[in-house]
């Protein structure tokens, strides 16, 4: 078990680099051996997700350099159930890849980009050095900004552009943060900076690292102010991509990121600096309003679920910005139900393009629920389940949001948060209305192929298992996840016994 | 305290570009700026005064060694940014190979 970390980025760094090589002796080849990679990838993530025993993490040290000199990769639980989220929808999404991108040319590639962005993911929520967080979130996002201009048509070329220049701004001021937070301190461990953090005075050129600190990762993860990038690069992507982008890219390069770094490193908690927690609360609240409303008139398939995506963020940032336990569980919740669900809306998205090669709803007639069943049954069960409805996770990760909300005695928010579950409930009715429902068809339509069913199948039973079992899921993966944060930089004291060989 | 000011005020013209200008290989040029400016402050952070190279042959009390981190950080840092650099012309490459111009409002307008 001590391995893992370095094998959860060694197997599909290796795979990345193999798989455009295989691809020109047999395509099916490369398929396998980067299925096999995610496969690899996933079983180990379950059995770190279930296996890890709270408050011990795993602390690989590269070079056996002690802690605060090295660089170590920190697992704990918080970075685990992280990990656990990332290689689900990274393998079902590449399920859906195999034939979704019999479309597009140079499908070796693809792999290719698709390993290095799940190669960066998993850095990012692994590592415990601020600056190789930062070169892991470089090799996710050159990947990602790759894969959005991927089909090289002109729109897509120009929304990659624009995803690019507004995720190189994010990263340059994360890069900026961490010169002035090592010209400070002299240390990039985050273990060894809590430390640091935790005797330095409140002067305004902390703030200023701070506010740098959470601009860039607003970014990344396209909140409101900050979002002008997302609703062009998700449609522009290919659809298994968007999923991961949505479901997991913006999770855990933005919000896993700006909680760790400020719950755990800088020690932040609601009591202690209530601004900053406002400042994630007005942030989260505002993305749930906006994105929701923006998405309400929108005519793109897959630009209506970008805007939705915004607004489905907002509720993340939001219960981190309420910070207390209950509203923490739902944070994790969310996280899981909302990469599963978006993840899953994502995919008949393509399912839908593959089959009809259109994504205006209003030029659709309705009716395709009965020639493609499955993939409206998945689109309408992961809707519900994206907007909160029970049985689904989502009911369970919206309560309990709204619940943390409302015992920290923040009844506007808890009342917007639900209002918008509403919300949300009708914009995504809008596509099973215009799309999925009535009686005449377009003629000569199929069925999607069978892979790519069978990915969307097992997300749906995913999302229903997730929601009757999540009174187990909870003391097992969510609320150790929680209490990691709760405990702020307690985080630190424990690296470092483990990391010293103490 | 001044070359702090200094990187800032370069990283801040870096910025302007990229807001500002139009012109795709000036947005290029921008970034280039604005990771210079961070190379630069990364440079500087090791620097100490008075201090001797950070090799130790003998144990010398009293003297105070330079940062050696800064470079490998910095050593790093420009390797992405040729990565990126080397990324976003090859996409404003092929945007000018498919429309035909730098300009970033022509190509919204011919996008249609």
């Amino acid at each position: 078990m001590e391995t893992f970390p370095v094998l959860l980025i060694a197997i599909p760094l290796g795979g990345a680099f193999l798989v455009p090589i295989l691809y020109k002796a047999w395509r099916r080849l490369a398929e396998i051996v980067a299925g096999l990679c995610l496969a690899t990838v996933l079983a180990l993530s379950i059995y770190l997700a279930f296996f890890l025993v709270p408050g011990k993490p795993l602390v690989y040290l590269f070079g056996n350099w002690p802690v605060p000199l090295g660089i170590a990769f920190a697992v704990d639980k918080l970075s685990s159930l992280m990990l656990l989220i990332v290689s689900i929808l990274a393998f079902f999404s590449y399920l859906f890849a195999i034939r979704y991108m019999d479309q597009f040319t140079g499908a070796g590639k693809f792999y290719t980009l698709y390993l290095l962005m799940l190669v960066g993911m998993n850095g990012v929520v692994m590592t415990g050095d601020l600056f190789n967080m930062f070169v892991f979130m470089e090799i996710a996002g050159l990947a990602a900004y790759a894969l959005v201009a991927f089909g090289t048509k002109p729109k897509e070329l120009e929304a990659g552009f624009k995803y690019m220049v507004m995720g190189e701004i994010a990263s340059l001021m994360i890069l900026l943060a961490i010169a002035l937070i090592y010209a400070a301190t002299s240390t990039l461990n985050l273990a060894d900076l809590s430390r640091a953090f935790a005797t330095m005075d409140k002067t305004p050129g902390f703030y200023f690292v701070v506010i740098l600190l959470m601009f860039g990762f607003s970014l990344k993860a396209g909140l409101v102010p900050f979002h002008f990038w997302l609703p062009d690069a998700y449609p522009s992507a290919p659809a298994p991509v968007t999923a991961v982008l949505s479901g997991v890219f913006t999770k855990a390069l933005g919000v896993y990121a700006m909680a760790r770094i400020l719950f755990n490193v800088y020690g932040f908690s609601r009591a202690s600096s209530p601004e900053v927690f406002n400042a994630l609360l007005i942030l989260g609240l505002v993305s749930i309003v906006v994105g929701g409303l923006l998405a309400l008139p929108q005519k793109d398939y897959k630009r209506l679920l970008a805007y939705s995506s915004i607004s489905q963020i907002g509720y993340i940032v939001l219960a981190l910005g309420i910070g207390n336990e209950f509203a923490l569980i739902g944070a994790f919740a969310h996280i899981l139900s909302h990469s599963l669900g978006k993840g899953l809306l994502f995919l008949t998205s393509g399912s839908v393009v593959y089959r009809v090669g259109e994504r205006d709803i209003t030029k659709f007639t309705g009716g395709l629920g009965k020639q493609m069943p499955w993939t409206s049954l998945s689109y309408n069960l992961g809707a519900l389940s994206v907007a909160g409805m029970p049985p689904f996770l989502g009911f369970f990760s919206k309560l309990f949001i709204i619940l943390g909300a409302v015992k920290a005695g923040f009844i506007v928010p808890a009342v917007v948060a639900g209002l918008f579950a509403v919300v949300t409930l009708g914009y995504l009715l809008k596509i099973t209305n215009k799309v999925f429902w009535g009686k005449e068809g377009i003629k000569g339509i199929k069925e999607s192929p069978f892979v790519m069913v069978f990915a969307m199948v097992c997300l749906v039973v995913l999302l229903v298992a997730g929601g009757a079992f999540f009174f187990w899921l909870k003391p097992h993966l969510l609320q150790p996840a929680a209490d990691v944060l709760l405990k702020g930089t307690e985080y630190a004291d424990i690296v470092f016994r483990i990391g010293t060989g103490g | 305290m001044i070359i702090l000011v200094a990187s800032l005020i370069l990283f801040l013209v870096g910025l302007y570009a990229i807001i500002t200008k139009r012109n795709m290989i000036k947005i290029a040029v921008g970034f280039s700026l604005m990771e210079y400016s961070v190379n630069f402050l990364f440079a500087i952070v090791g620097f100490r005064p008075g201090a001797v190279p950070p090799i130790l042959q003998a144990v010398e009390v009293g003297k105070v060694y330079s940062d050696p981190l800064p470079q490998a950080l910095v050593l790093t840092a420009i390797v992405i940014g040729l990565g990126v650099t080397a990324f976003m012309l090859s996409l404003i490459l092929r945007i000018y190979n498919r429309i035909g111009s730098f300009d970033l409002e022509e190509i919204q307008r011919l996008k249609g």
